[in-house]
């Protein structure tokens, strides 16, 4: 480590110190999540590690909790719930997210604070609360216990983020690229396809992402809302860590830590993206 | 998207030129200016409309309903119309029991209730508002189900006021007056342990749970705000003065995680930190304890499985403001001679704090509402406010109850989130 000349011993260690303390958080932030990898291949229906296992005896791993995902129809219907109902949850918040953030983005916009408050309470509101509320409400139009209650319950759980993140696409937006497009005859529809969308996409396509993994990651409100047939991953693993704690929920653990992983790879590239779409760099 | 949305894209007029009331505008030009002006808010307001109206409808409403459970509460008055009807013309104050009229109006109905297999649930509800009553609202519904229609009709008050001895004395006929109320305030004097006595004061009750609770969850709330704030600041200052390229790695490890399902990160700290545990584990291999420590379930595990789980949402707004921080003021105070802490404490701390107040107000809203964690980690010394709204839900059926308690985590949550948009504005939340 470089340090400038003015430094001496005590400024030294407290920079040695401050390292070693980063450090230190970022395998507090890691660990966690790297240990159920290797716990998941345990061969022993146990959370710990087996003497075998610190042997590196391969006799000490094996796949099975793997193959009994595959081979539990509840797993399965759990997996396919969690991505048709994320699917479509994330349709409608960015649809709806878009529209509004483009709304919102205009300074001719009334009252926009507020409503910007508004729009995004979803997102603070504890979800034990939502929950309940929706499960009042929603028993009364018959929707509790339907695969459309709960899309739209998760769609308007998703709709702040995708609200946030194209806002922030739109921060440099340059509205007289509309001007120059509506001026030159092209028609409002065209416009908005071809000028405003290309420059916010990856706004809008990480939000639709946070609005996925929102759906996808949310159990509170399933565990309300939703009956037997809407069962989806996180309601699986739930009632499975409270019920009876099996390695299955580490290797279905595992799975959504590659889940998670993609999506951030995702992310991380529409970022650097956006990036260049604001700075010009773009080919 | 439906044409009509499409169509209230901006339009040519739309985007005429910034129509600027310009003093030497003639009248014409001036309302022509206005119209404009007028359009283009409509314009913004028709992109808005269509989620306004959905998140009103899916997520507003639901709110407001939950609102109105806690205070409207028909359960009684549907059990036992006639009796609360009859009940109207007594009064409470007085120390006599309610006519035989009325008695024998509730006698007919309890047995009515009995037959419907309906009446352990009025004696849930009665034995809210007067402990012990439950016991004899269910035997007196036994004898009177045994009853044939003459029977009921001629002698129901004397057989029900046999029954048992409670129905001579004026406290349960109270109970069961202020239970009928349709509107009702007690839920809430309940979730602040809180009750009215007989003269209708309101007084505390003798126990008090909810209170305790509510404290119990604020101050874990602020342990693990101190928490994170304390592991964050180091490193989001080492992510924030280390080279872009190291910076970018880096921050990997602290995405990674704030991507990972909730879940899988508490599921995780189930693995670490059970009797049979990674850490138990660990310690026992290397003699340090003989027996494994019981950390699973307790307090202790909610804090730091969620302080984990929120860290994160510290260290981000902490990084973005350190990251435009210029370090040569730091540097100027360092050479122009000032100790390393005082420059860091009297310049550089002091520009970090919108940051800290971002991620600590944050933390602080998430984590006083959490559940999930609590649920899985917390045992019984570790739950919070949400865990017991749920119980309510869930497990006593207590509707009401659970209402008035989220609507004041609610009232607790606007207040916090209103400080949030003064001090920070909601829109300038980040993710990632």
């Amino acid at each position: 480590m470089q340090f400038p000349k003015y430094f001496n011993f005590w400024h030294k260690l407290g920079m040695h110190s401050l390292r070693l303390t980063a450090w230190a958080v970022l395998a507090f932030l890691m660990l966690p999540i790297l240990v159920i990898i290797p716990l998941s291949f345990n061969v022993e229906p146990y959370f710990s590690f087996t003497e075998g296992m610190l042997a590196f005896d391969p006799d000490a791993y094996s796949l099975k909790w793997y193959a009994e995902i595959i081979n539990d129809d509840k797993w399965i219907l759990a997996i396919k719930n969690s991505f048709l109902i994320g699917a479509a949850a994330t349709v409608i918040a960015t649809v709806l997210g878009t529209l509004a953030a483009i709304g919102l983005s205009r300074a001719d916009m009334p009252l926009q604070r507020m409503i910007m408050a508004i729009l995004l309470s979803p997102m603070i509101v504890p979800l034990i609360i939502t929950a309940a509320g929706m499960y009042f409400f929603y028993t009364q139009l018959g929707l509790a216990g339907t695969y459309m209650g709960v899309i739209i319950a998760h769609a308007a759980l998703g709709t702040p983020f995708v609200i946030i993140t194209v806002n922030a696409a739109l921060s440099g937006f340059d509205y007289s690229l509309v001007r120059a497009s509506l001026g030159m005859g092209a028609s409002p529809s065209y416009t908005f396809f071809k000028v405003i969308m290309p420059l916010i996409r990856p706004g809008v396509i990480s939000g639709s992402l946070f609005a996925f993994i929102t759906s996808f990651d949310e159990v509170v409100v399933i565990l309300f809302l939703a009956g037997p047939e809407q069962r989806t991953i996180p309601r699986q693993m739930f009632s499975g860590l409270r019920e009876q704690i099996n390695p299955t929920i580490l290797a279905v653990a595992v799975l959504l830590v590659v889940v998670s992983a993609l999506l951030l790879l995702t992310i991380e590239y529409l970022r650097a993206r956006g990036e260049r779409i604001r700075t010009g760099q773009v080919s | 998207m439906s044409q009509a949305e499409l169509t209230a894209a901006p339009t040519a007029a739309s985007f005429n030129e910034d129509s600027e009331v310009h003093s030497g505008l003639t009248p014409e030009e001036m309302r022509q200016s206005k119209r404009n002006q007028r359009r283009r808010k409509l314009i913004a307001t028709a992109f808005v409309i269509p989620l306004i109206f959905f998140v009103l409808i899916a997520f507003i409403a639901p709110i407001g309903t939950m609102l109105y459970r806690s205070v409207y509460h028909p359960t009684v008055a549907q059990l036992i119309p006639e009796t609360l009807q009859a009940l109207q013309s007594w009064d409470e104050a007085s120390d006599n029991i309610p006519d035989a009229a009325t008695i024998s109006l509730f006698a007919k109905e309890l047995h009515y209730l009995a037959k419907e297999r309906r009446s352990g649930k009025l004696a849930e509800e009665i034995n809210r508002g007067m402990p012990g009553s439950s016991s004899v609202i269910k035997s007196s519904a036994r004898k009177l189900k045994k009853l044939d229609e003459a029977t009921l009709a001629n002698e129901g008050a004397e057989r029900l006021l046999a029954a048992k001895k409670q129905w001579q004395e004026v406290k349960i006929w109270r109970t069961m007056k202020s239970s009928g109320e349709i509107f009702t305030d007690s839920f809430y004097l309940t979730a602040t342990d809180l009750t009215r006595n007989e003269q209708g004061e309101i007084v505390a009750r003798d126990t008090n749970i909810y209170i305790k609770l509510f404290a119990k969850s604020l101050k874990i709330a602020l342990l693990i705000t101190f928490l994170t704030a304390v592991i964050g600041f180091p490193l989001a200052y080492y992510l924030a003065t280390a080279p872009a390229k190291v910076a970018n790695t880096l921050m990997v490890f602290v995405l990674l995680p704030f991507w990972t399902s909730l879940l899988v990160r508490t599921t995780a700290w189930i693995a670490i930190l059970q009797t049979n545990g990674v850490i138990n584990d660990f310690l026992i291999t290397l003699h340090i304890i003989n027996e494994p420590i019981e950390m699973l379930y307790t307090q202790f595990s909610t804090v730091i499985a969620m302080t984990h789980i929120l860290l994160p949402f510290m260290i981000l707004p902490l990084y973005s403001v350190m990251k435009g921080i210029d370090p040569s003021y730091f540097r100027a105070a360092l050479s122009l001679g000032a100790k390393p802490l005082s420059a860091f404490s009297r310049i550089y701390f002091p520009m970090t704090l919108p940051g800290l107040s971002a991620g600590a107000l944050l933390v602080f809203i998430i984590s006083i509402g959490y559940y999930i964690t609590p649920a899985l980690v917390g045992g019984t010394d570790g739950q919070m406010i949400s865990n017991i709204i749920a119980f309510h839900m869930q497990s006593s059926n207590n509707w009401e109850l659970a209402a008035a308690l989220g609507s004041i985590l609610l009232i607790l949550i606007t207040l916090l989130y209103w400080i949030y948009d003064r001090l920070v504005g909601v829109s300038n939340i980040k993710l990632g």
